[in-house]
Protein backbone atom coordinates (compact mmCIF):
# COMPACT_ATOMS: atom_id res chain seq x y z
CA UNK A 1 0.00 0.00 0.00
CA UNK A 2 1.32 3.52 -0.74
CA UNK A 3 1.61 6.69 1.05
CA UNK A 4 -1.59 7.90 -0.16
CA UNK A 5 -3.71 5.11 0.93
CA UNK A 6 -2.70 4.93 4.47
CA UNK A 7 -3.45 8.73 4.99
CA UNK A 8 -7.27 7.45 4.88
CA UNK A 9 -7.00 4.86 6.68
CA UNK A 10 -5.03 6.05 9.75
CA UNK A 11 -7.75 9.31 9.88
CA UNK A 12 -10.35 6.26 10.26
CA UNK A 13 -8.47 4.51 12.96
CA UNK A 14 -7.72 8.16 14.72
CA UNK A 15 -11.38 8.91 14.32
CA UNK A 16 -12.32 5.55 16.15
CA UNK A 17 -9.67 5.62 18.88
CA UNK A 18 -11.23 9.63 19.01
CA UNK A 19 -14.71 8.40 19.94
CA UNK A 20 -13.49 5.67 22.57
CA UNK A 21 -11.39 8.25 23.98
CA UNK A 22 -14.59 10.58 24.41
CA UNK A 23 -16.96 7.86 25.58
CA UNK A 24 -15.10 6.95 28.49
CA UNK A 25 -16.35 9.92 30.04
CA UNK A 26 -20.03 9.13 30.35
CA UNK A 27 -19.28 5.29 30.75
CA UNK A 28 -17.01 5.66 33.63
CA UNK A 29 -19.08 8.72 35.17
CA UNK A 30 -21.22 6.77 37.42
CA UNK A 31 -18.37 4.60 38.77
CA UNK A 32 -15.76 7.44 38.71
CA UNK A 33 -18.63 9.08 41.24
CA UNK A 34 -19.19 6.81 43.49
CA UNK A 35 -15.64 6.67 44.03
CA UNK A 36 -14.37 10.55 44.00
CA UNK A 37 -16.92 10.83 46.95
CA UNK A 38 -15.51 8.08 48.52
CA UNK A 39 -12.25 9.81 48.79
CA UNK A 40 -14.43 12.93 49.99
CA UNK A 41 -15.43 15.23 47.08
CA UNK A 42 -18.19 16.46 46.90
CA UNK A 43 -20.28 15.50 44.43
CA UNK A 44 -23.74 17.26 43.10
CA UNK A 45 -26.38 15.10 43.60
CA UNK A 46 -25.22 13.34 46.70
CA UNK A 47 -27.07 10.58 47.09
CA UNK A 48 -25.66 7.61 44.85
CA UNK A 49 -29.20 6.45 43.85
CA UNK A 50 -30.07 9.80 42.73
CA UNK A 51 -26.96 9.87 40.47
CA UNK A 52 -28.52 7.01 38.88
CA UNK A 53 -31.57 9.22 37.27
CA UNK A 54 -28.58 10.67 35.12
CA UNK A 55 -26.95 9.68 32.49
CA UNK A 56 -23.30 9.47 32.42
CA UNK A 57 -22.85 12.44 30.31
CA UNK A 58 -24.61 14.68 32.43
CA UNK A 59 -23.19 13.31 35.56
CA UNK A 60 -19.94 14.48 33.96
CA UNK A 61 -21.17 18.03 33.36
CA UNK A 62 -22.03 18.34 36.57
CA UNK A 63 -19.12 17.30 38.42
CA UNK A 64 -16.50 18.78 36.03
CA UNK A 65 -13.87 17.37 38.26
CA UNK A 66 -14.40 13.63 38.07
CA UNK A 67 -13.84 14.01 34.02
CA UNK A 68 -9.78 13.28 34.61
CA UNK A 69 -10.66 10.39 36.68
CA UNK A 70 -12.89 8.58 34.36
CA UNK A 71 -9.13 8.01 32.32
CA UNK A 72 -7.51 6.50 35.72
CA UNK A 73 -10.27 3.62 37.59
CA UNK A 74 -8.24 0.80 37.86
CA UNK A 75 -11.52 -1.25 37.14
CA UNK A 76 -13.54 0.45 34.46
CA UNK A 77 -16.65 0.01 32.48
CA UNK A 78 -14.11 1.06 29.61
CA UNK A 79 -10.47 1.67 30.28
CA UNK A 80 -8.98 4.79 28.09
CA UNK A 81 -6.95 3.85 25.28
CA UNK A 82 -3.41 4.54 26.98
CA UNK A 83 -4.76 2.28 30.07
CA UNK A 84 -4.53 -0.74 27.31
CA UNK A 85 -2.02 -0.03 26.19
CA UNK A 86 0.02 0.19 29.49
CA UNK A 87 -2.03 -3.21 30.59
CA UNK A 88 -0.72 -4.60 26.90
CA UNK A 89 2.68 -3.19 27.19
CA UNK A 90 3.55 -4.35 31.17
CA UNK A 91 2.29 -7.73 30.25
CA UNK A 92 4.09 -8.28 27.31
CA UNK A 93 7.45 -6.69 27.83
CA UNK A 94 8.29 -6.45 31.20
CA UNK A 95 7.29 -10.44 32.01
CA UNK A 96 9.05 -13.30 31.42
CA UNK A 97 7.27 -14.64 28.22
CA UNK A 98 7.09 -18.52 30.27
CA UNK A 99 5.10 -16.38 33.13
CA UNK A 100 1.33 -17.05 33.50
CA UNK A 101 1.09 -13.36 33.72
CA UNK A 102 2.58 -12.67 30.35
CA UNK A 103 0.46 -12.05 27.36
CA UNK A 104 3.06 -13.41 24.81
CA UNK A 105 2.62 -17.01 26.91
CA UNK A 106 -1.11 -17.04 26.36
CA UNK A 107 -0.82 -15.88 22.93
CA UNK A 108 1.26 -18.66 22.35
CA UNK A 109 -0.93 -21.43 23.83
CA UNK A 110 -3.52 -20.10 21.59
CA UNK A 111 -1.30 -19.86 18.52
CA UNK A 112 0.51 -23.10 18.47
CA UNK A 113 -3.30 -24.45 18.63
CA UNK A 114 -4.23 -22.09 15.61
CA UNK A 115 -1.07 -23.37 13.32
CA UNK A 116 -1.43 -27.06 14.12
CA UNK A 117 -5.18 -26.83 13.38
CA UNK A 118 -4.82 -24.16 10.13
CA UNK A 119 -1.99 -27.20 8.81
CA UNK A 120 -4.11 -30.38 9.89
CA UNK A 121 -7.19 -28.08 8.21
CA UNK A 122 -5.56 -27.19 5.05
CA UNK A 123 -3.99 -30.19 4.14
CA UNK A 124 -7.31 -32.00 4.71
CA UNK A 125 -9.22 -29.68 2.77
CA UNK A 126 -6.93 -29.74 -0.41
CA UNK A 127 -6.62 -33.45 -0.25
CA UNK A 128 -10.46 -33.16 -0.40
CA UNK A 129 -10.73 -30.85 -2.90
CA UNK A 130 -8.51 -32.79 -5.49
CA UNK A 131 -10.53 -35.82 -4.78
CA UNK A 132 -13.84 -33.81 -5.34
CA UNK A 133 -12.35 -32.80 -9.04
CA UNK A 134 -10.74 -35.84 -10.15
CA UNK A 135 -14.09 -38.29 -8.14
CA UNK A 136 -17.77 -37.52 -10.03
CA UNK A 137 -19.37 -39.43 -7.18
CA UNK A 138 -17.44 -37.40 -4.44
CA UNK A 139 -18.03 -33.98 -5.96
CA UNK A 140 -21.97 -35.22 -5.82
CA UNK A 141 -22.00 -36.52 -2.56
CA UNK A 142 -19.69 -34.21 -0.64
CA UNK A 143 -19.61 -30.94 -1.97
CA UNK A 144 -23.46 -30.16 -1.32
CA UNK A 145 -22.54 -30.72 2.53
CA UNK A 146 -19.29 -28.48 2.06
CA UNK A 147 -21.46 -25.78 0.87
CA UNK A 148 -24.35 -26.46 3.88
CA UNK A 149 -21.84 -26.75 6.55
CA UNK A 150 -20.79 -23.56 5.45
CA UNK A 151 -24.51 -22.15 7.16
CA UNK A 152 -24.15 -23.76 10.12
CA UNK A 153 -22.70 -22.15 13.22
CA UNK A 154 -19.83 -25.10 13.26
CA UNK A 155 -18.87 -22.97 16.87
CA UNK A 156 -21.48 -24.75 18.97
CA UNK A 157 -20.42 -28.10 18.49
CA UNK A 158 -16.57 -26.61 20.25
CA UNK A 159 -17.53 -27.81 23.82
CA UNK A 160 -18.52 -31.08 22.67
CA UNK A 161 -15.51 -31.96 21.11
CA UNK A 162 -13.50 -30.80 24.15
CA UNK A 163 -15.96 -32.93 26.17
CA UNK A 164 -15.86 -36.03 23.86
CA UNK A 165 -11.77 -35.68 23.47
CA UNK A 166 -11.35 -35.09 27.30
CA UNK A 167 -13.59 -38.55 27.90
CA UNK A 168 -11.20 -40.74 26.01
CA UNK A 169 -8.09 -38.91 27.24
CA UNK A 170 -7.37 -36.10 25.24
CA UNK A 171 -6.33 -33.05 25.81
CA UNK A 172 -4.70 -29.72 25.87
CA UNK A 173 -3.33 -28.68 22.48
CA UNK A 174 -5.32 -31.23 20.29
CA UNK A 175 -9.03 -30.81 21.54
CA UNK A 176 -8.51 -26.91 20.23
CA UNK A 177 -6.60 -27.53 17.18
CA UNK A 178 -9.61 -30.12 16.08
CA UNK A 179 -11.80 -26.85 16.38
CA UNK A 180 -9.27 -24.79 14.16
CA UNK A 181 -8.95 -27.49 11.32
CA UNK A 182 -12.59 -27.83 11.04
CA UNK A 183 -13.36 -24.14 10.76
CA UNK A 184 -10.05 -23.82 8.19
CA UNK A 185 -10.96 -26.69 6.05
CA UNK A 186 -14.13 -25.61 4.52
CA UNK A 187 -12.83 -22.52 2.89
CA UNK A 188 -9.95 -24.31 1.68
CA UNK A 189 -12.18 -27.48 0.35
CA UNK A 190 -14.72 -24.69 -1.29
CA UNK A 191 -11.96 -22.67 -2.66
CA UNK A 192 -9.63 -24.99 -3.95
CA UNK A 193 -12.12 -26.74 -5.87
CA UNK A 194 -12.92 -22.82 -7.64
CA UNK A 195 -9.28 -22.57 -7.81
CA UNK A 196 -8.34 -26.53 -9.84
CA UNK A 197 -11.59 -26.37 -12.18
CA UNK A 198 -10.54 -21.98 -13.43
CA UNK A 199 -8.78 -23.47 -15.87
CA UNK A 200 -10.76 -22.91 -19.01
CA UNK A 201 -11.77 -25.35 -21.66
CA UNK A 202 -8.85 -23.96 -23.98
CA UNK A 203 -5.85 -24.28 -21.76
CA UNK A 204 -7.29 -28.05 -20.86
CA UNK A 205 -7.30 -28.14 -24.39
CA UNK A 206 -4.08 -26.75 -25.17
CA UNK A 207 -2.30 -29.59 -22.70
CA UNK A 208 -3.95 -32.13 -24.58
CA UNK A 209 -2.66 -30.93 -27.79
CA UNK A 210 0.64 -31.16 -25.86
CA UNK A 211 -0.46 -35.14 -24.98
CA UNK A 212 -0.24 -33.94 -21.72
CA UNK A 213 -1.23 -36.68 -18.95
CA UNK A 214 -3.32 -36.63 -16.19
CA UNK A 215 -0.80 -35.64 -13.49
CA UNK A 216 1.10 -33.53 -15.45
CA UNK A 217 -2.30 -31.65 -16.08
CA UNK A 218 -2.91 -31.15 -12.12
CA UNK A 219 0.74 -30.14 -11.33
CA UNK A 220 1.80 -28.11 -14.18
CA UNK A 221 -1.49 -26.49 -15.08
CA UNK A 222 -4.62 -27.57 -12.41
CA UNK A 223 -2.51 -26.62 -9.21
CA UNK A 224 -0.81 -23.52 -10.58
CA UNK A 225 -4.02 -21.97 -11.86
CA UNK A 226 -5.53 -22.83 -8.36
CA UNK A 227 -2.99 -20.28 -6.23
CA UNK A 228 -4.65 -17.12 -5.96
CA UNK A 229 -8.01 -18.93 -4.90
CA UNK A 230 -5.62 -21.04 -2.08
CA UNK A 231 -4.35 -18.02 -0.91
CA UNK A 232 -7.67 -16.21 -0.64
CA UNK A 233 -9.44 -19.16 1.07
CA UNK A 234 -6.29 -19.19 3.33
CA UNK A 235 -6.60 -15.65 4.62
CA UNK A 236 -10.09 -16.35 5.39
CA UNK A 237 -9.33 -20.17 7.21
CA UNK A 238 -6.25 -18.53 9.36
CA UNK A 239 -8.43 -16.10 10.64
CA UNK A 240 -11.43 -18.52 11.66
CA UNK A 241 -8.97 -21.04 12.81
CA UNK A 242 -7.35 -18.59 15.69
CA UNK A 243 -11.20 -18.17 16.30
CA UNK A 244 -12.02 -21.49 16.91
CA UNK A 245 -9.13 -21.69 19.23
CA UNK A 246 -10.32 -19.22 21.39
CA UNK A 247 -13.52 -20.21 21.48
CA UNK A 248 -12.28 -23.77 21.90
CA UNK A 249 -10.90 -22.72 25.42
CA UNK A 250 -13.96 -20.86 26.64
CA UNK A 251 -16.29 -23.43 27.47
CA UNK A 252 -14.05 -25.89 29.78
CA UNK A 253 -12.73 -23.76 31.71
CA UNK A 254 -8.87 -23.74 30.09
CA UNK A 255 -6.37 -22.10 32.07
CA UNK A 256 -4.23 -20.65 29.22
CA UNK A 257 -5.04 -18.82 26.12
CA UNK A 258 -6.71 -15.97 25.10
CA UNK A 259 -9.87 -17.18 25.44
CA UNK A 260 -9.02 -18.39 28.78
CA UNK A 261 -7.26 -14.40 29.60
CA UNK A 262 -11.18 -13.04 28.62
CA UNK A 263 -12.87 -15.85 30.55
CA UNK A 264 -10.93 -14.88 33.44
CA UNK A 265 -11.34 -11.06 33.33
CA UNK A 266 -14.65 -11.57 33.20
CA UNK A 267 -15.36 -13.90 35.83
CA UNK A 268 -12.94 -11.72 38.23
CA UNK A 269 -14.16 -8.69 37.80
CA UNK A 270 -10.22 -7.78 35.70
CA UNK A 271 -11.21 -5.42 32.30
CA UNK A 272 -7.86 -4.73 31.71
CA UNK A 273 -7.31 -8.63 31.31
CA UNK A 274 -9.99 -8.99 28.71
CA UNK A 275 -9.54 -6.21 26.94
CA UNK A 276 -5.56 -6.85 26.93
CA UNK A 277 -6.48 -10.59 25.45
CA UNK A 278 -8.85 -9.03 22.83
CA UNK A 279 -6.53 -6.94 21.55
CA UNK A 280 -3.73 -9.48 21.68
CA UNK A 281 -5.62 -11.93 19.54
CA UNK A 282 -6.59 -9.17 17.32
CA UNK A 283 -2.85 -8.13 16.73
CA UNK A 284 -2.12 -12.18 16.51
CA UNK A 285 -4.67 -12.53 13.67
CA UNK A 286 -3.78 -9.31 12.16
CA UNK A 287 -0.13 -10.61 11.74
CA UNK A 288 -1.38 -13.80 10.67
CA UNK A 289 -2.96 -12.28 7.52
CA UNK A 290 -0.17 -10.05 6.60
CA UNK A 291 2.27 -13.11 6.70
CA UNK A 292 0.11 -14.76 4.18
CA UNK A 293 -0.14 -11.99 2.12
CA UNK A 294 3.20 -11.63 1.94
CA UNK A 295 3.48 -15.45 0.93
CA UNK A 296 0.88 -14.68 -1.15
CA UNK A 297 2.86 -11.41 -2.89
CA UNK A 298 5.90 -13.18 -3.36
CA UNK A 299 4.32 -16.28 -4.93
CA UNK A 300 1.95 -15.09 -7.40
CA UNK A 301 4.64 -12.30 -8.54
CA UNK A 302 7.32 -15.86 -8.76
CA UNK A 303 4.68 -16.82 -11.01
CA UNK A 304 3.88 -14.31 -12.81
CA UNK A 305 1.09 -13.54 -11.33
CA UNK A 306 1.70 -10.29 -9.52
CA UNK A 307 -0.99 -8.18 -11.46
CA UNK A 308 -3.56 -10.55 -9.29
CA UNK A 309 -1.93 -9.90 -5.93
CA UNK B 1 -18.53 -57.51 12.80
CA UNK B 2 -20.20 -54.14 13.92
CA UNK B 3 -16.94 -52.77 11.34
CA UNK B 4 -18.36 -55.39 8.80
CA UNK B 5 -21.91 -54.39 8.46
CA UNK B 6 -20.31 -50.83 8.72
CA UNK B 7 -17.94 -51.31 5.92
CA UNK B 8 -20.91 -53.00 3.87
CA UNK B 9 -23.59 -50.01 4.36
CA UNK B 10 -20.64 -47.96 3.35
CA UNK B 11 -20.12 -49.36 0.37
CA UNK B 12 -23.31 -49.86 -0.93
CA UNK B 13 -24.31 -46.09 -0.25
CA UNK B 14 -21.13 -45.21 -2.05
CA UNK B 15 -22.28 -47.85 -5.16
CA UNK B 16 -25.06 -46.65 -5.23
CA UNK B 17 -24.14 -42.90 -4.89
CA UNK B 18 -21.19 -44.23 -8.07
CA UNK B 19 -23.93 -45.41 -10.20
CA UNK B 20 -25.82 -42.35 -9.83
CA UNK B 21 -23.33 -39.81 -10.62
CA UNK B 22 -21.66 -41.62 -13.33
CA UNK B 23 -25.30 -41.96 -14.83
CA UNK B 24 -27.22 -40.63 -17.90
CA UNK B 25 -29.20 -38.23 -15.95
CA UNK B 26 -26.81 -37.03 -12.70
CA UNK B 27 -27.06 -34.07 -13.81
CA UNK B 28 -30.79 -33.93 -13.37
CA UNK B 29 -32.41 -31.55 -10.12
CA UNK B 30 -33.46 -34.82 -8.64
CA UNK B 31 -30.45 -36.92 -8.97
CA UNK B 32 -28.21 -33.75 -7.54
CA UNK B 33 -30.83 -33.56 -4.53
CA UNK B 34 -30.59 -37.48 -3.85
CA UNK B 35 -26.91 -38.19 -4.17
CA UNK B 36 -25.90 -35.96 -0.93
CA UNK B 37 -28.86 -37.17 0.65
CA UNK B 38 -27.74 -40.74 0.46
CA UNK B 39 -24.28 -39.71 1.02
CA UNK B 40 -25.90 -37.83 4.48
CA UNK B 41 -28.15 -40.82 5.51
CA UNK B 42 -25.41 -43.48 4.87
CA UNK B 43 -23.16 -41.41 7.46
CA UNK B 44 -25.77 -41.48 9.98
CA UNK B 45 -26.68 -45.46 9.57
CA UNK B 46 -22.54 -46.08 9.84
CA UNK B 47 -22.34 -44.15 12.94
CA UNK B 48 -25.59 -45.65 14.20
CA UNK B 49 -24.43 -49.20 13.72
CA UNK B 50 -20.76 -48.36 14.94
CA UNK B 51 -21.77 -46.58 17.88
CA UNK B 52 -24.65 -49.07 19.06
CA UNK B 53 -22.55 -52.18 18.16
CA UNK B 54 -19.18 -51.00 19.82
CA UNK B 55 -21.12 -49.80 22.21
CA UNK B 56 -19.65 -46.61 22.75
CA UNK B 57 -20.49 -44.41 25.81
CA UNK B 58 -23.34 -42.34 25.36
CA UNK B 59 -20.86 -39.90 26.95
CA UNK B 60 -18.42 -39.67 23.96
CA UNK B 61 -20.85 -40.10 21.26
CA UNK B 62 -24.48 -40.85 21.31
CA UNK B 63 -26.37 -42.31 18.60
CA UNK B 64 -28.16 -40.61 16.32
CA UNK B 65 -31.30 -42.52 17.29
CA UNK B 66 -31.11 -41.29 20.56
CA UNK B 67 -30.52 -37.74 19.79
CA UNK B 68 -34.02 -37.72 17.58
CA UNK B 69 -35.26 -39.49 20.58
CA UNK B 70 -34.23 -36.28 22.72
CA UNK B 71 -35.12 -34.11 19.96
CA UNK B 72 -38.55 -34.79 19.93
CA UNK B 73 -38.73 -35.60 23.71
CA UNK B 74 -37.29 -31.31 24.05
CA UNK B 75 -39.05 -29.85 22.26
CA UNK B 76 -40.41 -27.06 24.35
CA UNK B 77 -36.89 -26.31 25.97
CA UNK B 78 -35.62 -26.47 22.12
CA UNK B 79 -38.10 -23.92 20.65
CA UNK B 80 -37.31 -21.50 23.80
CA UNK B 81 -33.81 -21.67 23.55
CA UNK B 82 -34.16 -21.25 19.90
CA UNK B 83 -36.95 -17.92 20.67
CA UNK B 84 -34.18 -16.77 22.94
CA UNK B 85 -30.91 -16.75 21.03
CA UNK B 86 -31.95 -16.88 17.11
CA UNK B 87 -35.02 -15.22 17.43
CA UNK B 88 -34.14 -11.97 19.76
CA UNK B 89 -30.76 -11.73 19.80
CA UNK B 90 -29.43 -12.62 16.36
CA UNK B 91 -31.94 -11.68 14.43
CA UNK B 92 -32.02 -8.24 16.13
CA UNK B 93 -28.51 -7.83 16.13
CA UNK B 94 -28.29 -8.80 12.38
CA UNK B 95 -31.09 -6.48 11.31
CA UNK B 96 -29.27 -3.87 14.10
CA UNK B 97 -25.80 -4.48 12.35
CA UNK B 98 -27.57 -4.84 8.57
CA UNK B 99 -28.84 -0.80 9.02
CA UNK B 100 -25.50 0.32 10.59
CA UNK B 101 -23.83 -0.92 7.88
CA UNK B 102 -26.07 0.27 4.92
CA UNK B 103 -25.63 3.94 6.42
CA UNK B 104 -21.79 4.19 6.81
CA UNK B 105 -21.42 2.49 3.64
CA UNK B 106 -23.64 5.77 1.97
CA UNK B 107 -21.71 7.87 4.46
CA UNK B 108 -18.38 6.50 2.89
CA UNK B 109 -19.74 6.24 -0.36
CA UNK B 110 -19.96 9.96 -0.58
CA UNK B 111 -16.46 10.59 0.07
CA UNK B 112 -13.92 9.59 -2.11
CA UNK B 113 -11.10 9.90 1.22
CA UNK B 114 -13.80 8.33 3.58
CA UNK B 115 -14.16 5.32 0.92
CA UNK B 116 -10.27 5.11 0.73
CA UNK B 117 -10.23 4.44 4.78
CA UNK B 118 -13.13 2.78 6.11
CA UNK B 119 -12.31 -0.29 3.34
CA UNK B 120 -8.58 -1.36 4.54
CA UNK B 121 -9.94 -0.52 8.36
CA UNK B 122 -13.09 -2.67 7.80
CA UNK B 123 -11.80 -5.69 5.89
CA UNK B 124 -8.98 -5.58 8.97
CA UNK B 125 -11.89 -5.53 11.63
CA UNK B 126 -13.83 -8.91 9.69
CA UNK B 127 -10.42 -10.84 10.07
CA UNK B 128 -10.34 -9.74 13.78
CA UNK B 129 -11.63 -12.52 16.36
CA UNK B 130 -14.69 -10.05 17.32
CA UNK B 131 -16.18 -12.68 19.49
CA UNK B 132 -13.84 -11.44 22.49
CA UNK B 133 -15.98 -8.83 22.42
CA UNK B 134 -18.68 -11.19 24.13
CA UNK B 135 -17.87 -10.08 27.60
CA UNK B 136 -17.35 -7.23 27.36
CA UNK B 137 -21.23 -6.47 25.77
CA UNK B 138 -22.47 -8.83 28.46
CA UNK B 139 -21.02 -6.70 31.50
CA UNK B 140 -22.20 -3.62 29.76
CA UNK B 141 -25.85 -4.73 28.45
CA UNK B 142 -26.44 -7.28 31.00
CA UNK B 143 -26.86 -11.29 30.25
CA UNK B 144 -30.26 -11.19 28.82
CA UNK B 145 -30.57 -11.19 24.68
CA UNK B 146 -30.02 -7.36 24.13
CA UNK B 147 -26.05 -8.06 24.88
CA UNK B 148 -26.10 -10.80 22.45
CA UNK B 149 -27.82 -8.60 19.95
CA UNK B 150 -25.06 -5.99 20.45
CA UNK B 151 -22.10 -8.76 19.33
CA UNK B 152 -23.85 -9.84 16.44
CA UNK B 153 -24.61 -6.12 15.68
CA UNK B 154 -20.67 -5.62 15.98
CA UNK B 155 -19.80 -8.88 14.42
CA UNK B 156 -21.90 -8.78 11.27
CA UNK B 157 -21.58 -4.61 10.86
CA UNK B 158 -17.79 -4.90 8.95
CA UNK B 159 -18.80 -8.03 6.22
CA UNK B 160 -21.79 -6.52 4.92
CA UNK B 161 -20.14 -2.63 5.19
CA UNK B 162 -16.82 -3.79 3.35
CA UNK B 163 -18.96 -5.69 0.49
CA UNK B 164 -21.45 -2.91 0.07
CA UNK B 165 -19.07 0.21 -0.21
CA UNK B 166 -17.14 -2.21 -2.63
CA UNK B 167 -20.60 -3.06 -4.31
CA UNK B 168 -21.42 1.35 -4.38
CA UNK B 169 -18.46 1.65 -6.66
CA UNK B 170 -19.55 -1.18 -9.11
CA UNK B 171 -20.57 0.43 -12.09
CA UNK B 172 -18.98 1.52 -15.25
CA UNK B 173 -18.08 4.90 -16.15
CA UNK B 174 -19.80 4.79 -19.13
CA UNK B 175 -23.07 3.80 -16.98
CA UNK B 176 -22.73 6.88 -14.64
CA UNK B 177 -22.37 8.99 -17.99
CA UNK B 178 -25.58 7.65 -19.24
CA UNK B 179 -26.83 8.88 -16.35
CA UNK B 180 -25.65 12.20 -15.90
CA UNK B 181 -26.56 12.59 -19.76
CA UNK B 182 -30.06 11.94 -18.64
CA UNK B 183 -29.35 14.83 -16.09
CA UNK B 184 -29.87 12.66 -12.82
CA UNK B 185 -28.80 14.04 -9.50
CA UNK B 186 -27.17 12.14 -6.63
CA UNK B 187 -30.21 10.67 -5.41
CA UNK B 188 -31.75 9.10 -8.85
CA UNK B 189 -28.36 7.66 -9.69
CA UNK B 190 -27.88 6.14 -6.29
CA UNK B 191 -31.13 4.32 -6.68
CA UNK B 192 -31.99 3.56 -9.80
CA UNK B 193 -27.99 2.69 -11.14
CA UNK B 194 -25.88 2.14 -8.22
CA UNK B 195 -28.21 0.47 -5.11
CA UNK B 196 -29.53 -2.31 -8.06
CA UNK B 197 -25.73 -2.76 -9.11
CA UNK B 198 -24.14 -3.21 -5.96
CA UNK B 199 -26.90 -5.63 -4.60
CA UNK B 200 -24.85 -8.62 -5.55
CA UNK B 201 -22.54 -7.39 -3.47
CA UNK B 202 -24.88 -6.93 -0.15
CA UNK B 203 -25.83 -10.14 -0.51
CA UNK B 204 -22.75 -11.83 0.02
CA UNK B 205 -22.22 -9.82 2.61
CA UNK B 206 -25.76 -10.70 4.26
CA UNK B 207 -24.93 -14.21 3.22
CA UNK B 208 -21.66 -14.47 5.45
CA UNK B 209 -23.37 -12.67 8.09
CA UNK B 210 -26.27 -15.18 8.70
CA UNK B 211 -23.27 -18.13 10.09
CA UNK B 212 -21.77 -14.99 12.14
CA UNK B 213 -25.15 -14.13 13.39
CA UNK B 214 -25.07 -17.14 15.15
CA UNK B 215 -21.68 -17.98 16.00
CA UNK B 216 -21.78 -14.57 17.64
CA UNK B 217 -25.62 -14.93 19.93
CA UNK B 218 -24.39 -18.96 21.07
CA UNK B 219 -20.44 -17.71 21.77
CA UNK B 220 -21.85 -14.67 23.85
CA UNK B 221 -23.93 -16.95 26.28
CA UNK B 222 -20.96 -18.70 26.96
CA UNK B 223 -20.23 -15.46 28.98
CA UNK B 224 -23.68 -15.12 30.79
CA UNK B 225 -27.14 -15.79 29.98
CA UNK B 226 -30.35 -16.51 31.63
CA UNK B 227 -31.22 -19.91 32.05
CA UNK B 228 -32.74 -20.18 28.53
CA UNK B 229 -30.65 -20.23 25.10
CA UNK B 230 -28.75 -22.41 23.16
CA UNK B 231 -25.34 -21.10 24.40
CA UNK B 232 -26.92 -21.59 28.19
CA UNK B 233 -27.94 -24.98 27.20
CA UNK B 234 -25.02 -26.37 25.48
CA UNK B 235 -22.96 -25.55 27.92
CA UNK B 236 -24.44 -26.34 31.13
CA UNK B 237 -25.69 -29.81 29.13
CA UNK B 238 -21.75 -30.52 28.54
CA UNK B 239 -21.54 -29.75 31.91
CA UNK B 240 -23.92 -32.68 32.92
CA UNK B 241 -22.95 -35.20 30.49
CA UNK B 242 -25.99 -35.29 28.18
CA UNK B 243 -24.40 -35.05 24.66
CA UNK B 244 -27.63 -35.84 23.10
CA UNK B 245 -29.23 -33.02 24.26
CA UNK B 246 -25.65 -31.12 22.85
CA UNK B 247 -26.89 -32.63 19.92
CA UNK B 248 -29.97 -31.78 19.95
CA UNK B 249 -29.42 -28.27 20.14
CA UNK B 250 -26.56 -28.50 17.14
CA UNK B 251 -29.39 -29.74 14.93
CA UNK B 252 -31.49 -26.80 15.59
CA UNK B 253 -28.16 -24.25 15.30
CA UNK B 254 -27.72 -26.13 11.82
CA UNK B 255 -31.51 -26.35 10.96
CA UNK B 256 -31.92 -22.53 11.40
CA UNK B 257 -28.20 -21.39 10.35
CA UNK B 258 -29.35 -23.22 7.13
CA UNK B 259 -33.00 -21.86 6.95
CA UNK B 260 -31.16 -18.44 7.64
CA UNK B 261 -29.04 -18.68 4.63
CA UNK B 262 -31.44 -19.98 2.66
CA UNK B 263 -33.68 -17.23 3.36
CA UNK B 264 -31.20 -14.64 2.26
CA UNK B 265 -30.55 -16.43 -0.74
CA UNK B 266 -34.11 -16.46 -1.96
CA UNK B 267 -34.40 -12.69 -1.18
CA UNK B 268 -31.25 -12.63 -3.19
CA UNK B 269 -32.36 -14.71 -6.27
CA UNK B 270 -35.84 -12.10 -6.48
CA UNK B 271 -33.88 -9.25 -5.57
CA UNK B 272 -30.99 -9.53 -8.72
CA UNK B 273 -32.64 -11.86 -10.55
CA UNK B 274 -30.70 -10.16 -13.82
CA UNK B 275 -27.39 -11.18 -12.26
CA UNK B 276 -25.33 -12.71 -14.96
CA UNK B 277 -24.47 -15.60 -11.71
CA UNK B 278 -28.39 -16.07 -11.66
CA UNK B 279 -28.89 -17.11 -14.94
CA UNK B 280 -29.15 -20.66 -15.40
Amino acid sequence: MNIRGIIPALVVVGVIFAIWTAAVIPMNAHLTADQAQRDGLVMTPEAPRDRQDFTGLTLAIKNPAIIPLTYTLTRPRLPSPHQVAIEMYETIFTKAPTSRRSLVYHGWVTLSATLLGFVIGTTLGVLLAVGIVYNRTMDKSVMPWAITSQTIPILALAPMIIVMLGAIGIQGLLPKSIISAYLSFFPVVVGMVKGLRSPDGMQLDLLRTYSANANQGFWKLRLPASMPYLFASLKIGISAALVGAIVGELPTGARAGFGARMLVGDQYGQPMVTWAALFGAAITAALLVAILSWIERRTLTRMGMGAMA
Amino acid sequence: MAFIIALTIWAVGWWINGRLANGPRSDSRAISLLIPIIFGVTIIAMWEVLVTMLGVSPIILPPPSSIAVRFAGEIPILWADFEQTILKGALTGYVVGMIAAFTVALLADRSEFLTKGILPVGAFMAALPIVGTAPIFVKWLGSDWHSKAAVVGVMVFFPILVNTVAGLKDTSVMQRDLMRTYGAGYWPTLFKLRLPAALPFMFNGLKIATTLALIGAIVAEFFGSPTVGMGFRISTSVGQLALDMVWAEIVVAALAGSAFYGAMALIEKRATFWHPSQRS
